[in-house]
């Protein structure tokens, strides 16, 4: 029996982890594509002078939900224009057609448009570019993965526990006797319910660090897997990486363990519940 | 000790009206048989006794406890001053003799030196001296409800309660197992026994308490005067 409700535990464990570290490694991606989701802010022709342009900065950086403001002077931005063509079409090309310009990534891509109008209303900023689109739809997935990881880490939870608590409660069936005959010359509920809390605390324990070293080695394989895969395709350049388990180890050693505690205590004494209701 | 008064216990679920209007005083030392068909209330007015069921209606004292008000965390406390025997025994199969006695005082938390002093003075007082290692199913049937006497009485319980102690036995052994709680009424401990049998009831000659239908019908010193056509 005590077999059974490790068991149960570890399955729940090991599909809530994965269900979990899937959302997480969706999100890393997710974040990792919204940093390469630059805003461009050029600044107005009117500036000319690059000390001047570098000058709006600091003005740049007060604003909200600024992650970084890198300066791109036109010289350098005719030079990363320029080398995505042939030599031949450089010709004649006048480092003024370019404008001096800052590169700026957000802490929080949801909040795109307002910052976009925020930096439009600096002095000496022309035009922003933000790609407002792609940002709605990144925001979009999060959402959704977040969400659907969350309510079946609920569901299974609310499972665990009903299974676990129906696993000791047949264990506990063979008991009732026992329990019947303690109440009967006045044990207390608490003295009755130590040794269930006690092999529900074991049992926890034991499904919790079972079920981590299974999804160690679940996770390890699928990384290998997919990163096999991934490393042939173009997908390989450079965005698309899984977040090594050593990162997540212990989050989801801790996390294991206290679902398991509970789910393990809970149904414990969850399961004996009845007997003690006399 | 116990008082009762006026005491009606309707079930919820059916609307059976178990007892009605019962009143029922038991002294410190007294030795009572309690008879009656089945279904008259005999178990519903020992379930109120152990707390098991509250009573709809009316006082319930056991042992100074106000089994109508008691809370639920102070029911143990109670029950300590109990000692209950049942017509199954309900010892535990895979633990010895001693064991099954012993196993009484660690619930209530005894300590150590005293269990080992008290349970085999017990076991000898029920007359099972030597037999603290065989497990309950090695022993007769008559022996095994010794066994969950001494187990009631170990913790030194101010009153005994037997339902149907010997309805699973041959006649010589019921004798045998009355005269005991007959010793141990003389030791100073009150006695209720719920009994169908006539002949025992007469034997002892004891306060006989009779109910049916949920009402006390007699209430008489030394014999059994009820309708034993069960």
């Amino acid at each position: 029996m005590s077999f059974a409700s490790v068991t149960i535990i570890m399955a729940c464990l090991i599909i809530m982890g994965s269900v979990t570290l899937l959302s997480f490694n969706i999100d890393a991606l997710i974040k990792n594509l919204e940093d390469r989701n630059e805003v461009v802010a050029f600044v107005d022709d009117a500036v000319t002078d690059e000390a001047e342009a570098r000058a709006l900065q600091p003005e740049l950086e007060a604003l909200d939900n600024i992650m970084s403001v890198e300066f791109i002077s036109r010289d350098e931005a005719m030079e990363n224009f320029m080398s995505k063509y042939d030599s031949s079409l450089r010709e004649g090309i006048d480092p003024t057609v370019f404008r001096h310009r800052f590169v700026v990534h957000l802490n929080d891509i949801a909040q795109m448009a307002e910052t976009k109008s925020a930096m439009e209303g600096v002095v000496g900023i022309a035009k922003v570019k933000a790609h407002l689109e792609y940002a709605k739809a990144f925001v979009t997935v999060r959402n959704i993965v977040s969400v659907v990881s969350l309510v079946l880490t609920i569901i299974l939870v609310f499972v665990s526990i009903f299974i676990m608590s129906n696993t000791i409660k047949l264990t506990t069936f063979g008991r009732r006797e026992e329990i019947a005959i303690m109440k009967m010359v006045g044990a207390t509920n608490s003295f009755i319910r130590l040794p269930f809390v006690v092999e529900g605390l074991v049992l926890g324990l034991l499904g919790g660090s079972l079920a981590f070293l299974a999804e160690w080695g679940l996770y390890a394989l699928i990384t290998r897997r997919v990163m096999g895969t991934v490393s042939n395709s173009i997908l390989s350049e450079s965005f698309f990486t899984l977040i090594p388990f050593k990162t997540l180890a212990l989050p989801v050693l801790v996390v294991f363990l206290g679902i398991g505690v509970f789910v393990g205590v809970f149904g414990g004494v969850n399961a004996i519940r009845n007997y003690l209701k006399v | 000790m116990i008082n009762m008064f006026n005491v009606t216990e309707v079930y919820d679920s059916s609307g059976t009206v178990a007892l009605d209007g019962i009143d029922l005083q038991i002294e410190e030392g007294e030795f009572v048989f309690l008879v009656g068909p089945s279904g008259s209330g005999k178990t519903t007015l020992m379930k109120l006794i152990t707390g098991e069921v509250r009573a709809t209606d009316g006082t319930v004292v056991v042992n100074d406890f106000d089994m109508t008000k008691i809370k639920r965390r102070k029911l143990p406390k109670m029950r300590r001053t109990l000692g209950v025997v049942f017509q199954d025994y309900r010892l535990i199969d895979n633990m010895t003799v001693y064991d099954n006695v012993a196993f009484a005082m660690r619930v209530v938390g005894a300590p150590n030196r005293e269990i080992r002093k008290r349970v085999p003075y017990v076991l000898d007082l029920v007359g099972l001296k030597g037999c603290e290692k065989r497990l309950p199913n090695e022993l007769s049937g008559g022996e095994q409800q010794r066994v969950a006497i001494a187990r009631a009485l170990v913790n030194s319980p101010r009153m005994l309660v037997a339902d149907e102690p010997t309805g699973n036995l041959d006649p010589v052994r019921s004798l045998e197992l009355m005269l005991l709680f007959e010793k141990i009424n003389e030791m100073g401990t009150t006695v209720l026994v719920v009994t169908h049998e006539k002949e025992l009831v007469n034997a002892l000659a004891k306060r006989v308490v009779t109910i049916d239908n949920g009402h006390v019908i007699s209430d008489e010193m030394g014999g059994y005067f009820g309708d034993d056509s069960e």
